[in-house]
Protein backbone atom coordinates (compact mmCIF):
# COMPACT_ATOMS: atom_id res chain seq x y z
CA UNK A 1 0.00 0.00 0.00
CA UNK A 2 1.63 3.26 -0.90
CA UNK A 3 -0.01 6.31 1.07
CA UNK A 4 -0.31 9.78 -0.16
CA UNK A 5 1.84 11.58 2.49
CA UNK A 6 3.97 10.24 5.36
CA UNK A 7 1.80 8.89 8.65
CA UNK A 8 3.36 8.06 11.91
CA UNK A 9 4.11 4.29 11.98
CA UNK A 10 1.77 3.95 15.48
CA UNK A 11 -0.69 5.65 13.68
CA UNK A 12 -0.97 3.27 10.24
CA UNK A 13 -0.60 0.27 12.76
CA UNK A 14 -3.55 1.40 14.71
CA UNK A 15 -6.02 2.10 11.89
CA UNK A 16 -4.91 -1.24 10.24
CA UNK A 17 -6.52 -3.12 13.06
CA UNK A 18 -9.40 -1.06 12.73
CA UNK A 19 -10.24 -3.19 9.98
CA UNK A 20 -9.92 -6.28 11.16
CA UNK A 21 -13.20 -8.02 11.36
CA UNK A 22 -16.26 -7.65 9.10
CA UNK A 23 -16.42 -4.95 6.83
CA UNK A 24 -18.26 -3.33 4.19
CA UNK A 25 -17.33 -3.52 0.52
CA UNK A 26 -18.93 -2.70 -3.09
CA UNK A 27 -16.88 -4.17 -5.97
CA UNK A 28 -15.09 -1.57 -8.33
CA UNK A 29 -16.31 -1.18 -11.65
CA UNK A 30 -13.95 -3.24 -13.01
CA UNK A 31 -15.27 -6.42 -11.80
CA UNK A 32 -16.78 -9.60 -12.55
CA UNK A 33 -19.92 -9.92 -9.35
CA UNK A 34 -22.76 -7.77 -9.10
CA UNK A 35 -21.98 -4.14 -7.51
CA UNK A 36 -23.99 -4.50 -4.64
CA UNK A 37 -22.34 -3.55 -1.30
CA UNK A 38 -21.36 -6.55 0.73
CA UNK A 39 -20.08 -7.57 3.76
CA UNK A 40 -16.78 -9.45 4.02
CA UNK A 41 -14.42 -10.54 6.63
CA UNK A 42 -10.91 -9.49 7.50
CA UNK A 43 -9.28 -11.98 9.59
CA UNK A 44 -5.43 -10.62 10.06
CA UNK A 45 -3.31 -7.19 8.86
CA UNK A 46 -0.19 -7.88 9.75
CA UNK A 47 1.95 -5.05 9.08
CA UNK A 48 5.14 -6.31 8.25
CA UNK A 49 7.53 -3.03 7.35
CA UNK A 50 6.92 0.54 6.72
CA UNK A 51 9.66 2.62 4.34
CA UNK A 52 8.55 6.16 3.89
CA UNK A 53 5.14 6.29 2.50
CA UNK A 54 5.38 2.15 1.63
CA UNK A 55 3.78 0.14 4.01
CA UNK A 56 4.14 -3.73 2.95
CA UNK A 57 1.29 -6.04 4.80
CA UNK A 58 0.08 -9.16 4.80
CA UNK A 59 -4.03 -9.60 4.90
CA UNK A 60 -6.25 -12.50 5.10
CA UNK A 61 -9.33 -12.41 4.15
CA UNK A 62 -12.34 -13.81 3.09
CA UNK A 63 -12.45 -14.98 -0.66
CA UNK A 64 -14.02 -12.14 -3.09
CA UNK A 65 -12.42 -9.23 -0.90
CA UNK A 66 -11.20 -6.45 -2.91
CA UNK A 67 -7.72 -5.32 -1.41
CA UNK A 68 -7.65 -2.16 -3.44
CA UNK A 69 -10.75 -0.91 -2.34
CA UNK A 70 -9.52 -1.91 1.23
CA UNK A 71 -5.92 0.10 0.59
CA UNK A 72 -8.38 3.15 -0.23
CA UNK A 73 -10.23 3.43 2.45
CA UNK A 74 -7.37 2.43 5.18
CA UNK A 75 -5.93 5.95 3.27
CA UNK A 76 -9.38 7.57 4.20
CA UNK A 77 -9.11 6.86 7.65
CA UNK A 78 -5.79 8.05 7.72
CA UNK A 79 -6.33 11.16 6.23
CA UNK A 80 -4.41 11.12 3.76
CA UNK A 81 -5.29 9.13 0.78
CA UNK A 82 -3.67 5.33 -0.20
CA UNK A 83 -3.42 3.07 -2.70
CA UNK A 84 -2.48 -0.38 -3.98
CA UNK A 85 0.57 -0.72 -5.11
CA UNK A 86 1.37 -3.84 -5.44
CA UNK A 87 -0.55 -7.31 -4.29
CA UNK A 88 0.56 -10.97 -3.90
CA UNK A 89 -1.85 -13.89 -3.32
CA UNK A 90 0.56 -16.19 -0.80
CA UNK A 91 -2.04 -18.34 -0.19
CA UNK A 92 -5.63 -19.58 -1.29
CA UNK A 93 -7.59 -22.11 1.24
CA UNK A 94 -5.20 -25.06 0.71
CA UNK A 95 -3.33 -23.33 -1.83
CA UNK A 96 0.70 -21.62 -0.43
CA UNK A 97 3.47 -20.63 -1.77
CA UNK A 98 5.46 -24.01 -0.95
CA UNK A 99 6.78 -26.51 -2.98
CA UNK A 100 3.57 -27.15 -5.08
CA UNK A 101 4.04 -23.97 -6.57
CA UNK A 102 5.16 -23.81 -9.96
CA UNK A 103 5.46 -21.81 -13.01
CA UNK A 104 4.86 -22.79 -16.31
CA UNK A 105 8.16 -23.15 -17.68
CA UNK A 106 8.24 -26.08 -14.66
CA UNK A 107 5.04 -27.12 -15.95
CA UNK A 108 6.83 -27.06 -19.81
CA UNK A 109 9.67 -29.26 -19.01
CA UNK A 110 7.65 -31.57 -16.51
CA UNK A 111 5.98 -32.63 -19.41
CA UNK A 112 9.00 -32.53 -22.08
CA UNK A 113 10.76 -34.86 -19.55
CA UNK A 114 7.87 -37.26 -19.64
CA UNK A 115 7.38 -37.61 -23.43
CA UNK A 116 11.38 -37.44 -24.36
CA UNK A 117 12.34 -39.64 -21.44
CA UNK A 118 9.37 -41.53 -20.25
CA UNK A 119 10.14 -40.21 -16.70
CA UNK A 120 6.91 -39.41 -15.48
CA UNK A 121 8.29 -38.15 -11.82
CA UNK A 122 8.59 -34.32 -12.77
CA UNK A 123 4.89 -34.50 -13.91
CA UNK A 124 3.88 -35.95 -10.59
CA UNK A 125 5.40 -33.54 -8.57
CA UNK A 126 4.17 -30.47 -10.35
CA UNK A 127 0.47 -31.51 -11.25
CA UNK A 128 -1.57 -32.51 -7.60
CA UNK A 129 -3.84 -35.01 -7.04
CA UNK A 130 -7.56 -33.12 -7.12
CA UNK A 131 -7.42 -33.91 -3.83
CA UNK A 132 -4.98 -31.61 -3.19
CA UNK A 133 -8.08 -28.88 -3.51
CA UNK A 134 -9.69 -30.32 -0.70
CA UNK A 135 -7.31 -30.87 2.39
CA UNK A 136 -8.84 -27.89 4.27
CA UNK A 137 -12.53 -29.49 4.29
CA UNK A 138 -13.45 -31.22 6.78
CA UNK A 139 -14.11 -34.90 5.52
CA UNK A 140 -16.24 -37.94 5.43
CA UNK A 141 -15.38 -41.25 4.40
CA UNK A 142 -17.76 -43.41 2.70
CA UNK A 143 -18.34 -47.09 1.75
CA UNK A 144 -17.42 -49.05 -1.80
CA UNK A 145 -21.00 -49.46 -1.80
CA UNK A 146 -22.38 -45.84 -1.37
CA UNK A 147 -19.57 -44.44 -3.78
CA UNK A 148 -21.29 -45.05 -7.64
CA UNK A 149 -25.26 -43.73 -6.18
CA UNK A 150 -22.93 -40.05 -4.99
CA UNK A 151 -21.53 -40.12 -8.84
CA UNK A 152 -24.92 -40.29 -10.16
CA UNK A 153 -26.15 -37.14 -7.62
CA UNK A 154 -28.03 -39.29 -4.65
CA UNK A 155 -27.37 -36.98 -1.47
CA UNK A 156 -25.54 -38.70 1.14
CA UNK A 157 -26.95 -40.81 3.73
CA UNK A 158 -26.24 -42.04 7.20
CA UNK A 159 -25.70 -45.64 6.92
CA UNK A 160 -22.73 -44.78 3.75
CA UNK A 161 -20.49 -43.10 6.26
CA UNK A 162 -17.85 -44.58 8.13
CA UNK A 163 -15.69 -41.93 9.56
CA UNK A 164 -15.95 -38.26 9.92
CA UNK A 165 -14.06 -35.07 11.20
CA UNK A 166 -14.50 -32.58 13.70
CA UNK A 167 -16.20 -29.46 12.97
CA UNK A 168 -18.55 -30.59 10.49
CA UNK A 169 -21.38 -27.78 11.18
CA UNK A 170 -25.29 -27.64 9.46
CA UNK A 171 -24.56 -26.40 5.74
CA UNK A 172 -20.49 -26.06 5.78
CA UNK A 173 -18.77 -27.45 2.80
CA UNK A 174 -17.38 -31.04 3.34
CA UNK A 175 -15.21 -33.42 0.89
CA UNK A 176 -16.70 -37.00 0.42
CA UNK A 177 -14.31 -39.83 0.25
CA UNK A 178 -13.24 -43.21 -0.45
CA UNK A 179 -11.63 -44.82 1.86
CA UNK A 180 -9.00 -45.24 -0.54
CA UNK A 181 -8.01 -41.44 0.01
CA UNK A 182 -10.30 -40.42 -3.93
CA UNK A 183 -12.37 -37.64 -3.63
CA UNK A 184 -16.11 -38.92 -4.64
CA UNK A 185 -17.59 -35.07 -4.88
CA UNK A 186 -18.19 -32.21 -2.92
CA UNK A 187 -21.40 -32.03 -0.31
CA UNK A 188 -23.52 -29.66 1.55
CA UNK A 189 -23.16 -31.05 5.33
CA UNK A 190 -27.31 -31.46 6.56
CA UNK A 191 -26.05 -32.11 9.97
CA UNK A 192 -23.47 -31.50 12.19
CA UNK A 193 -20.38 -33.80 13.24
CA UNK A 194 -21.95 -35.31 16.50
CA UNK A 195 -25.45 -35.32 14.55
CA UNK A 196 -23.94 -37.62 11.48
CA UNK A 197 -22.05 -39.44 14.28
CA UNK A 198 -25.22 -40.67 16.14
CA UNK A 199 -27.75 -40.69 12.94
CA UNK A 200 -28.90 -44.15 12.08
CA UNK A 201 -30.88 -42.96 8.99
CA UNK A 202 -31.59 -39.61 7.22
CA UNK A 203 -29.51 -37.39 4.89
CA UNK A 204 -26.08 -36.46 6.34
CA UNK A 205 -25.50 -34.45 3.02
CA UNK A 206 -26.27 -32.93 -0.25
CA UNK A 207 -24.55 -33.34 -3.18
CA UNK A 208 -23.37 -30.06 -4.43
CA UNK A 209 -20.52 -31.27 -6.94
CA UNK A 210 -19.58 -34.37 -8.22
CA UNK A 211 -15.92 -35.36 -9.36
CA UNK A 212 -15.40 -38.90 -9.42
CA UNK A 213 -16.31 -40.36 -12.96
CA UNK A 214 -19.19 -42.62 -13.12
CA UNK A 215 -18.25 -46.59 -12.92
CA UNK A 216 -15.75 -46.22 -10.98
CA UNK A 217 -17.19 -48.56 -8.19
CA UNK A 218 -19.53 -50.86 -9.01
CA UNK A 219 -23.51 -49.76 -9.21
CA UNK A 220 -25.08 -51.16 -5.95
CA UNK A 221 -28.13 -49.83 -5.56
CA UNK A 222 -31.59 -50.65 -6.95
CA UNK A 223 -33.18 -48.49 -9.39
CA UNK B 1 -1.12 -11.09 20.30
CA UNK B 2 -2.27 -10.92 16.79
CA UNK B 3 -3.70 -14.17 15.81
CA UNK B 4 -2.37 -15.09 11.60
CA UNK B 5 -5.32 -18.26 11.38
CA UNK B 6 -7.85 -18.24 8.85
CA UNK B 7 -10.93 -20.41 9.49
CA UNK B 8 -9.70 -23.06 6.94
CA UNK B 9 -6.40 -23.88 9.08
CA UNK B 10 -9.03 -25.11 11.96
CA UNK B 11 -7.36 -28.61 13.24
CA UNK B 12 -10.02 -31.33 13.42
CA UNK B 13 -9.97 -35.19 14.78
CA UNK B 14 -11.49 -38.41 13.00
CA UNK B 15 -14.06 -40.10 14.27
CA UNK B 16 -14.87 -43.76 13.26
CA UNK B 17 -18.47 -44.50 12.75
CA UNK B 18 -18.19 -47.88 11.33
CA UNK B 19 -15.61 -50.05 9.91
CA UNK B 20 -16.10 -52.11 6.08
CA UNK B 21 -13.07 -53.32 3.82
CA UNK B 22 -12.48 -51.61 0.95
CA UNK B 23 -12.05 -53.38 -2.79
CA UNK B 24 -8.92 -53.27 -4.21
CA UNK B 25 -10.45 -54.14 -7.37
CA UNK B 26 -12.03 -50.78 -8.00
CA UNK B 27 -10.93 -47.04 -7.64
CA UNK B 28 -7.19 -46.19 -7.03
CA UNK B 29 -5.33 -43.98 -4.55
CA UNK B 30 -4.64 -40.78 -5.87
CA UNK B 31 -0.99 -40.96 -5.98
CA UNK B 32 -1.10 -44.48 -8.03
CA UNK B 33 -3.13 -43.18 -11.00
CA UNK B 34 -2.03 -43.88 -13.80
CA UNK B 35 0.11 -41.06 -15.37
CA UNK B 36 -3.17 -39.95 -18.17
CA UNK B 37 -5.72 -40.26 -14.92
CA UNK B 38 -3.75 -38.19 -13.02
CA UNK B 39 -3.10 -35.63 -15.10
CA UNK B 40 -6.97 -35.73 -15.74
CA UNK B 41 -7.98 -35.45 -12.59
CA UNK B 42 -5.10 -33.03 -11.21
CA UNK B 43 -4.53 -29.26 -10.23
CA UNK B 44 -1.69 -27.12 -10.69
CA UNK B 45 -0.55 -24.44 -7.96
CA UNK B 46 0.71 -22.26 -10.59
CA UNK B 47 2.42 -18.86 -9.83
CA UNK B 48 0.93 -17.26 -12.68
CA UNK B 49 2.87 -14.74 -14.57
CA UNK B 50 1.63 -10.54 -13.95
CA UNK B 51 0.18 -9.59 -17.45
CA UNK B 52 -1.45 -12.65 -18.99
CA UNK B 53 -5.03 -12.94 -17.84
CA UNK B 54 -6.14 -15.91 -15.89
CA UNK B 55 -7.57 -17.24 -19.09
CA UNK B 56 -4.49 -17.04 -21.66
CA UNK B 57 -2.55 -18.93 -19.24
CA UNK B 58 -5.40 -21.68 -19.12
CA UNK B 59 -5.16 -21.86 -22.56
CA UNK B 60 -1.16 -22.17 -22.52
CA UNK B 61 -1.75 -25.22 -19.99
CA UNK B 62 -4.11 -27.00 -22.10
CA UNK B 63 -1.40 -26.92 -24.32
CA UNK B 64 1.90 -27.35 -22.97
CA UNK B 65 -0.19 -30.69 -21.55
CA UNK B 66 -2.40 -31.54 -24.28
CA UNK B 67 -5.48 -31.87 -22.39
CA UNK B 68 -8.79 -30.66 -23.60
CA UNK B 69 -10.29 -29.14 -20.60
CA UNK B 70 -8.88 -26.84 -17.96
CA UNK B 71 -10.23 -23.76 -15.99
CA UNK B 72 -8.61 -21.46 -12.87
CA UNK B 73 -9.87 -20.94 -9.48
CA UNK B 74 -10.82 -17.56 -9.48
CA UNK B 75 -9.49 -14.23 -10.97
CA UNK B 76 -7.14 -11.64 -9.41
CA UNK B 77 -7.52 -7.94 -9.57
CA UNK B 78 -5.83 -6.55 -12.62
CA UNK B 79 -2.18 -6.20 -12.68
CA UNK B 80 -0.55 -8.13 -9.48
CA UNK B 81 1.25 -11.27 -9.72
CA UNK B 82 0.09 -14.05 -7.38
CA UNK B 83 -0.10 -17.99 -7.53
CA UNK B 84 -3.69 -19.04 -9.56
CA UNK B 85 -4.81 -22.56 -8.79
CA UNK B 86 -5.06 -24.23 -12.00
CA UNK B 87 -7.82 -27.07 -12.37
CA UNK B 88 -7.35 -29.71 -15.22
CA UNK B 89 -9.98 -32.18 -16.78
Amino acid sequence: MRLHAPVSEEKIRKVCQEFVGPIYQRPPLKSSVKRVVRVRTIYYIDVLEISGKDVLMRVGCQAGTYIRKLCHDIGIVLGVGAHMQELRRTRSGPFKEDETLVTLYDLRDAYDTWIEEGDESLLRKVIQPVEAAVKHLPKVVIRDSAVDAICHGADLAAPGVLRLETGIKKNSLIAIMTQKGELVALGQARMTTQEILEAEKGIVAKTIRVIMDRGTYPKMWRS
Amino acid sequence: MKKKALPADEKREVLIKAEEPTDPNYGCKPEERPIEEYIKLGIINLDKPPGPTSHEVVAWVKRILKVKKAGHGGTLEPLPTGRGGEIQR
